[in-house]
């Protein structure tokens, strides 16, 4: 392939993949400390979409951009506190019907509130803006992604392994019933964890809805599922598995798509699948994940 | 122990309320001449339509023109007595499955005729249940050769996919010689997949070559295809796809700064496509039933009525541009009422045979319905262009032999 | 011995109990109007109630957590579907690609026997429908053979967002455009026989309606065979599966033997349940069978109980019925008499949505946890015993 036609293509996976690699890290601690899979995630980043675009059509940016992050990250925190905290003693399949369950929640509410019409994101300035690079557009938000999802994953793993709360997040991750005798308190590591998952929900959905600007009620759905994929690639449980795996799939699947074979895009979303699968066959944990061993 | 006993007891409570509600609701005359609250007579005409799902938005401005026509003539004379029609409505859901259950309840609550789907794939899956109830649906945006095919039950308004297909093949190659087309349309989509292979049909018949692709369902990164587009050196994109998906394709070509023509279906006239067009240079043509201008007194009754309601206004995306499939809803409603008269009756049996020959002169012009599967005998389709500052244009009406 | 004639006792008020419901279907049907809400939701509730069933049999009692469902129905409503068309229709079916490839059909052939009218008629149809379902079961299974070899090694959550993979990559290949003379690409397959073909018309414009009875016939035989399954030898090889694999395994349960089976049997019934699903809506399109319905009938196993047969038929109508039927006042502005603006579309599904997180947050075990029906009145024998 033509070197210049390819380039458009490698850029928007790999902004796509940051974007991903956003919502994958709350997938991905989430799983690490309760083991569930956080179906509602994606809808978190929807949520936030919709609330960006509420708020600011009252409240200059300055002013919305905080307070989204705030609400999203209290929605992530409620959801952690009302769906997933009553049930920590009860079997893991519960606890993930309770988070399919906020997910059919979040989604249907989304329909109620916008009608079933499609939203428009409020234009950021600057970063939607486009400049040229080789030939082809591309937004000022595609360049930036990856460097931005880079900062946040150095500040993130800085956080977890050079702070107490990070010590005590490795701690819970490790053995949850242990280190609750250790007199860790696990309930609010565990509201951490949402917080800073949420947190990067809310600045991935900026990113992301600013290059696709209008939000339906599953518009988290495929960016959720993928993000998942993309945290289960990668080694659930391991941050920089999630966002290398992140990257992968964001990047495979623009290349599948660009591919000028008839009948190729079919396959964009069924090959991310078959690659996790095989991914999984040959190596369960992932990629970076950490071999665990059953205790009889 | 008790708990058990309270959940049984719940569960046989539930059952059996659901019974009753079943005989209850069984009870009433499916013929629709059941008295109403203030004695008149009553005639159900069902709406079913999508309220929520990828075509919401569509469906929402399709019932509006139903509901101004109901508001306007909110009666039928029907030998010699005067019926009031109730709109009876039914969501479903621009979902294939939840299709059969929706057409269920309108069945169930007694309709005389049905009218909708805004959306092919919905209006197929319901015909059967149509058919089997025995009760005429009028199609009046679902433009799929399938939905009336073996169906004698199902009518429709519109035009045909076929159709629409050749008109914008032939507008391609006429308006901007295009030898090569870029056809995407969603995976699975019994509508967009149907419009591009006929589309295709035509376009490389009178010469041209295409490159079709689909998108996953839910997917909102449109880059990719629209490079490939750029870098396949494509002449047209056509895209005839949900309003969801057309509003992103739209305003992500204009981040692209795409200069080429994209050409939409019926689905993309609407006021939200507009307006991710509108401050874009993207040129953007669609095939439509209806042009705004083309009924003068429709145009200004329909927007004082729009902004007369909030909820009207809302559901028309917040702004009085008239959409194609509102003037539709309204001529769909009309010729149910003129059905109803023929038939003299409120029993669906009778419209069914009145319906065959119910003409009717509506504001998207005649309609007359051909004598092998209901549909209607139209040759006309207007081709409008996107101004990209909220409006439309007439390009040109297009017709084929 | 006590405990044999015991089981056949309950066998046998578990078949007249069956034999009851079959009946009040006929008189029901027969008797209300035939186009009610009800028996749509009576419908849908037998189809969806069997594959909620197969999936409790292998969530619930095998303890193996796929999330596939969705793909096994979509394999067995196509199945059925493809060879069930009859050939003069392929045509108009297949007609943006000029007919299609699999030139013959189950239905002619037995037409070709019997006859396509009368009793003659009737007797094709059923042996159509039954063969049809058969395969269409066996098609799933054999698929979920083919992908259960690589994928259950994979532990729970693994095992779940492999089979979902699965279920998404099948769904892709059935749209797929170069396979359309097979698959119809995009568009529905329709015109194959459906639940009310089987309504015998009487003449005089009477009709014998059984389109509701004959969905419960084949659910309730289903069912009953994996009832019959779980209470064998195997069924308390899957519990023991699900207790503890390592104790299983040292108890000497062929752990991969045991669990492909289980994983296969539940295709097979999903497969059968997707033919039925198919047969209700008189059409099989491959974007029906998403993710989406997945969860819906994990939600549904879940409500009705992890482990309880009957609690998952129950569950089941309610489910149907609640989210199809009782709500829908909420959607047209006026439910239970009470009228409000906030009753407007979509609201339906909140209150469910509702409804559902308080179930599973508050009512842990669902409705019957892990008991079936005949042991709530056991319970309630025993009282009034100890009375």
């Amino acid at each position: 392939m033509d070197p210049v036609k390819f380039l458009p293509f490698l850029l928007s996976g790999i902004s796509v993949g940051g974007q991903y690699a956003l919502i994958a890290i709350g997938y991905t601690m989430v799983y690490g400390i309760l083991r569930l899979i956080n179906f509602a995630h994606g809808d978190v980043f929807m949520v936030s979409g919709l609330l960006m675009i509420y708020i600011s059509a009252s409240l200059p940016l300055y002013a919305a951009v905080p307070l989204v992050l705030i609400l999203t990250v209290a929605l992530g925190f409620l959801i952690e506190r009302v769906a997933y905290k009553p049930l920590r003693t009860a079997p893991r399949m519960s606890v993930m019907i309770s988070a399919i369950g906020v997910s059919y929640l979040l989604q249907n509410t989304a329909t109620y509130v916008t009608g079933g019409q499609p939203m428009n994101y409020p234009t950021l300035p600057f970063v939607s803006q486009s400049v040229s690079i080789a030939g082809s557009q591309v937004t000022w938000v595609t360049i930036l992604t990856p460097f931005l999802v880079l900062a946040l994953v150095v500040l993130l793993v800085m956080l977890i392994n050079r702070t107490k709360v990070g010590m005590a997040m490795r701690a819970v991750a490790k053995d949850f019933e242990t280190s609750q005798l250790m007199g860790i308190k696990i309930n609010s590591v565990i509201s951490m964890t949402f917080i800073i998952g949420s947190a990067l929900a809310a600045v991935g959905s900026m990113l992301y809805f600013t290059n696709y600007p209008y939000i339906t009620p599953t518009a988290g759905a495929m960016p959720g599922l993928k993000a998942f994929v993309a945290a289960v690639f990668g080694g659930i449980g391991s941050i920089p598995g999630a966002v290398i795996g992140a990257f992968i799939i964001g990047i495979c699947e623009n290349i599948i798509k660009g591919l000028p074979f008839a009948g190729a895009t079919t396959f964009v979303d069924a090959f991310s699948f078959a690659l996790l699968i095989i991914i999984l066959v040959v190596k369960p944990t992932g990629l970076f994940g950490e071999k665990a061993t059953d205790k009889v | 122990m008790k708990w058990n006993k309270m959940i049984a007891l719940a569960v046989t409570g539930a059952l059996s309320v659901g019974m009753l509600s079943a005989c209850s609701g069984t009870s009433s005359n499916p013929s629709g001449s059941e008295s109403g609250g203030s004695g008149d007579k009553v005639i159900k005409i069902g709406v079913f339509e999508p309220s929520t799902g990828d075509s919401a938005s569509g469906g929402k401005k399709e019932m509006l023109g139903m509901q101004y026509a109901n508001y306007e003539t909110p009666t039928v004379d029907v030998g010699g007595e005067t019926y009031t029609v109730e709109l009876v409505y039914a969501d479903n859901a621009s979902s294939t499955d939840k299709a059969l259950t929706a057409a269920s309840s309108l069945v169930s609550a007694g309709v005389s005729l049905v009218l909708g789907s805004y959306g092919s794939g919905v209006s197929i899956a319901a015909g059967p249940t149509f058919q089997q109830a025995g009760i005429p649906a009028i199609g009046v945006t679902c433009t799929n050769p399938n939905v009336t095919i073996d169906n004698d039950y199902y009518f429709r308004i519109c035009f045909l996919d076929p159709f629409q297909g050749t008109v914008l093949a032939n507008f391609a190659s006429e308006k901007f010689g295009a030898q090569k087309a870029y056809l995407l349309g969603e995976l699975g989509n019994e509508y967009d997949q149907g419009l591009i292979t006929f589309f295709e049909q035509a376009f490389t018949a009178a010469g041209g070559t295409v490159i079709k692709d689909s998108y996953p369902t839910n997917n909102s990164d449109f880059t990719t295809y629209l490079n490939k587009a750029k870098n396949e050196g494509a002449d047209i994109i056509f895209t005839p796809v949900s309003i969801a998906y057309a509003t992103q394709i739209i305003s992500q070509a204009s981040t692209l700064g795409l200069e080429i023509p994209i050409l939409g279906s019926d689905t993309l006239d609407d006021n939200k496509v507009l307006e991710a067009a509108s401050g874009t240079s993207v040129p953007l043509y669609v095939s439509t039933f209806y042009q705004e201008g083309g009924d003068p007194d429709f145009d200004s009754g329909i927007k004082e009525y729009i902004n007369s309601n909030a909820d009207a206004k809302t559901a028309n995306g917040g702004d009085d541009t008239i959409a194609a499939v509102t003037a539709m809803g309204y001529d769909a409603y009309y010729v149910a009422l003129e059905a109803i008269k023929a038939a003299g009756s409120a029993n669906p049996a009778d419209i069914q045979k009145a319906l065959w020959n119910v003409t009717y002169d509506g504001v998207s012009g005649s309609i007359a319905f051909d004598s092998e599967n209901g549909d209607a005998i139209r040759d006309t389709a207007y081709i409008k262009v996107s101004d990209n500052a909220g409006s439309w244009n007439l390009e040109t009406v297009q017709t084929v032999q | 011995m006590l405990s044999q004639k015991k089981n056949k006792k309950g066998l046998y008020i578990a078949l007249l109990a069956c034999l009851a419901v079959l009946a009040l279907v006929v008189i029901l049907e027969n008797t209300l109007s035939p186009t009610g809400m009800l028996f749509i939701v009576l419908r849908k509730s037998a189809v969806y109630a069997l594959v909620v069933v197969s999936m409790n049999l292998l969530n619930g009692f095998t303890g193996l957590f796929s999330l596939g469902q969705a793909g096994f129905m979509l394999l067995g409503a196509y199945t059925y579907a493809i060879l069930t068309v009859p050939v003069e229709k392929k045509a108009t079916v297949y007609y943006l690609y000029g007919g299609t490839s699999v030139n013959f059909s189950i239905t002619d052939f037995f037409q070709g026997i019997f006859g396509s009218t009368g009793a003659g008629g009737g007797v094709a149809l059923v042996l159509t429908v039954l063969l049809a379902l058969i395969l269409a079961g066996c098609v799933a299974a054999l698929f979920a053979w083919l992908i259960g070899l690589p994928v259950l090694r994979l532990k729970s959550d693994y095992l779940a967002i492999a089979t979902l993979g699965f279920a998404e990559i099948i769904r892709a290949i059935f749209q797929w455009d170069t396979l359309g003379p097979i698959t119809n690409g995009a568009n529905m397959i329709k015109s194959f026989p459906g639940f009310s073909d089987f309504n015998i018309d009487l003449g005089g414009g009477n009709t014998f309606y059984l389109s509701t009875f004959v969905p419960f016939l084949i659910s309730m035989v289903c069912i009953g065979i994996i009832v019959l399954l779980i209470n064998s030898s195997y069924g308390r090889a899957f519990k023991s599966i699900r207790e503890d694999e390592i104790a299983a395994e040292a108890m000497g349960v062929n752990l991969s033997k045991h669990k492909m089976l289980s994983f296969c049997i539940s295709s097979f019934f999903a497969g059968v349940g997707g033919a039925m699903f198919a047969m209700l809506t008189n059409m099989a399109q491959a974007r029906v069978y998403t993710s989406v319905m997945t969860y819906e009938l994990l939600l549904i196993v879940v409500l009705g109980g992890i482990g309880s047969i009957s609690g998952s038929c129950i569950a089941t109508f309610l489910y149907v019925a609640a989210s199809e039927w009782w709500l829908r006042g909420l959607d047209a502005g006026e439910f239970l008499g009470i009228r409000s603006p906030l009753f407007r579309t979509g609201f339906r599904m909140v209150v469910f949505s509702v409804i559902i997180m308080v179930v599973v947050l508050f009512f842990r075990q669902g409705l019957m946890g892990d008991k079936e029906l005949p042991d709530l009145f056991k319970r309630r024998k025993k009282q009034e015993v100890a009375k």
